[in-house]
C-alpha cells in the first residue's frame, strides 16, 4: 500500500511510547489513511487532545497540535474552531478523558453543535494511571479500583452523543480497521459536532485485571462482544448483555455554530437585535 | 527473498514486498495471528518473518492492524491506494 502514514507523522518521535499491541496506534492510522483520503494539507488540520495514554497522539503527528489538560481537548477545540473556523479540527479522546473529568465538555460541544469531529479512543479504563475504572468499564469487569468487579453501570457514549446533539455519530473498533477508517472519513466530512468511538485494547491495564493479558487476547475479546447495529436490534435484552453494537447511529444536518454565531455577528453589526 | 537495509527487513517475491521495521516492531502478535493465509511467522524475538509470502493475498490486514506502523505490504506491480470503501486497494 501507498505509504501514507509516513507523510503525517513526526518520524523523529518513533517507535511510540505506546506498549506493545496497544491500540492507540491501530486508531492513529486509521486517521491517517481517513484524513489522508481527503487530500487535506497537513496546515489546514488541527488536532487536540487531553492527558491519558490516547492523548499522547498528538505528539506523533505533524498537523497543527495541541496536548491540554486532563478532559479538556474539547474546551480548547472550541476555541480554536471559533477563532478560526477554516481550520479542520480534531478532538481525540480517552474514555477516562472524554466520559469522566470532560463529559460535561462532551456533552455540551454535543449540544452546541459546533464542527468538531471527536475521536474517542475507548479501551474502557484509565490506561495511563494504572487501570482505575472509567464511566466506559463494563458492570462487572475488573479495575485496580474495582478489585471485586465494577458495580457502576457503564455509559452508552454514543447514545449520549446523538441524544446530546451531536450530528453523526458512530462506533467501531481495532479489530475492524477499514470500517474505522470509513466513519471517521465520513466524520471528518461532516459539517457539526460528529463523534466516532473506537472500542480499543489496554492489554497492560485492562488485560492484566481481566484475564486479557496478550493484544491477541483482547483482539479477541472485542471481537466477540461486537455486533452489527443491525443485528444488535433484533437481540432480545438479555442477548444484548456484554455486547456493544457497531456502526452509524446518526447522520443527520442541523445548523452548525460557527455557522449561527457569523449570523449573530452580522445582525449586531447590523444593530439589530432585541430591541 | 530477504534482504535487510537499516532496520528494514525486506522479503519479496514476484508479485509482493513485504516490509518489516524491525526497530518499531514491538512483537504483539496481532499480524501474525490475524493473517488469514498464515503467511506470518514470528522469529525467536516475535519479529514477523514472510515465511510464506507466495501465499500472501495482499489483503493489507496486517498492515492495517499494526499498531506500530511496522509492517508494510506492497505489490511490486502498481503502488496501490486505499480504498476506503470496502479497503480494497484502488489505483
Ligand atoms: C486534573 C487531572 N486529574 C487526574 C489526572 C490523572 N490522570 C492522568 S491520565 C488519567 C486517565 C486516563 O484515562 P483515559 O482518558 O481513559 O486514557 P488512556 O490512558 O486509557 O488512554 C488520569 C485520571 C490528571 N492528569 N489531571
Ligand atoms: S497502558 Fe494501556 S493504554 Fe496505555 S499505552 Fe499501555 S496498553 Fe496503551
Ligand atoms: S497482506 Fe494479508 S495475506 Fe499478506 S501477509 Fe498481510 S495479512 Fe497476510
Ligand atoms: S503487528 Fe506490528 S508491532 Fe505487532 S508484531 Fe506485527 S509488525 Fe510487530
Amino acid at each position: 500500500m501507498k505509504n501514507v502514514i509516513e507523510k503525517y507523522i513526526r518520524k523523529e518521535m518513533f517507535p511510540h511510547i505506546w506498549c506493545p499491541g496497544c491500540g492507540n496506534g491501530i486508531v492513529l492510522g486509521a486517521l491517517i489513511r481517513a484524513i489522508d483520503s481527503l487530500g487535506w494539507e497537513k496546515d489546514e488540520v488541527a488536532m487536540v487532545s487531553g492527558i491519558g495514554c490516547s492523548s499522547r497522539i498528538t505528539g506523533y503527528v505533524d498537523f497543527n497540535t495541541m496536548n491540554t489538560t486532563h478532559g479538556r481537548a474539547l474546551p480548547f477545540a472550541t476555541g480554536i474552531k471559533m477563532s478560526n473556523p477554516k481550520l479542520k479540527v480534531i478532538a481525540v479522546m480517552g474514555d477516562g478523558d472524554c466520559a469522566a473529568i470532560g463529559g460535561n465538555h462532551f456533552i455540551h460541544a454535543a449540544r452546541r453543535n459546533i464542527d468538531i469531529t471527536a475521536v474517542i479512543i475507548n479501551n474502557m479504563i484509565y490506561g495511563m494511571t494504572g487501570g482505575q475504572y472509567s464511566p466506559m468499564t463494563p458492570t462487572g469487569k475488573f479495575g485496580s479500583t474495582a478489585p471485586y468487579g465494577n458495580i457502576d453501570q457503564n455509559f452508552d457514549l454514543s447514545a449520549l452523543a446523538a441524544s446530546a446533539g451531536a450530528s453523526y455519530v458512530a462506533r467501531s473498533s481495532i479489530y475492524n480497521p477499514n470500517q474505522g477508517t470509513r466513519f471517521i472519513k465520513k466524520a471528518l466530512s461532516k459539517k457539526g459536532f460528529s463523534v466516532v468511538e473506537i472500542i480499543s485494547d489496554c492489554p497492560i491495564s485492562y488485560g492484566r485485571m481481566n484475564k486479557l493479558r496478550t493484544p491477541v487476547k483482547m483482539m479477541e475479546w472485542i471481537k466477540s462482544i461486537s455486533v452489527p447495529k443491525k443485528t444488535w436490534e433484533k437481540l432480545s435484552v438479555e442477548e444484548k448483555k456484554d455486547k456493544i453494537p457497531m456502526g452509524e447511529f446518526l447522520d443527520i444536518c442541523i445548523p452548525e455554530y460557527t455557522d449561527k454565531y457569523k449570523e449573530v455577528c452580522a445582525i449586531a453589526q447590523e444593530g439589530g437585535g432585541n430591541e | 527473498m530477504v534482504t535487510k537495509k537499516d532496520n528494514m527487513k525486506v522479503y519479496q517475491n514476484e508479485e509482493t514486498k513485504i516490509i518489516v521495521n524491525e526497530e518499531w516492531c514491538k512483537s504483539c502478535g496481532i499480524c501474525i495471528n490475524y493473517c488469514p493465509k498464515k503467511v506470518l511467522v514470528a522469529n525467536e524475538k516475535g519479529y514477523p518473518v514472510a515465511e510464506k509470502i507466495d501465499d500472501c493475498i495482499q489483503c493489507m490486514l496486517c498492515e492495517l492492524r499494526c499498531p506500530d506502523f511496522a509492517i508494510r505490504v506492497e505489490n511490486r506491480k502498481k503502488v496501490a491506494n486505499y480504498n476506503m470503501k470496502d479497503g480494497s486497494l484502488e489505483d
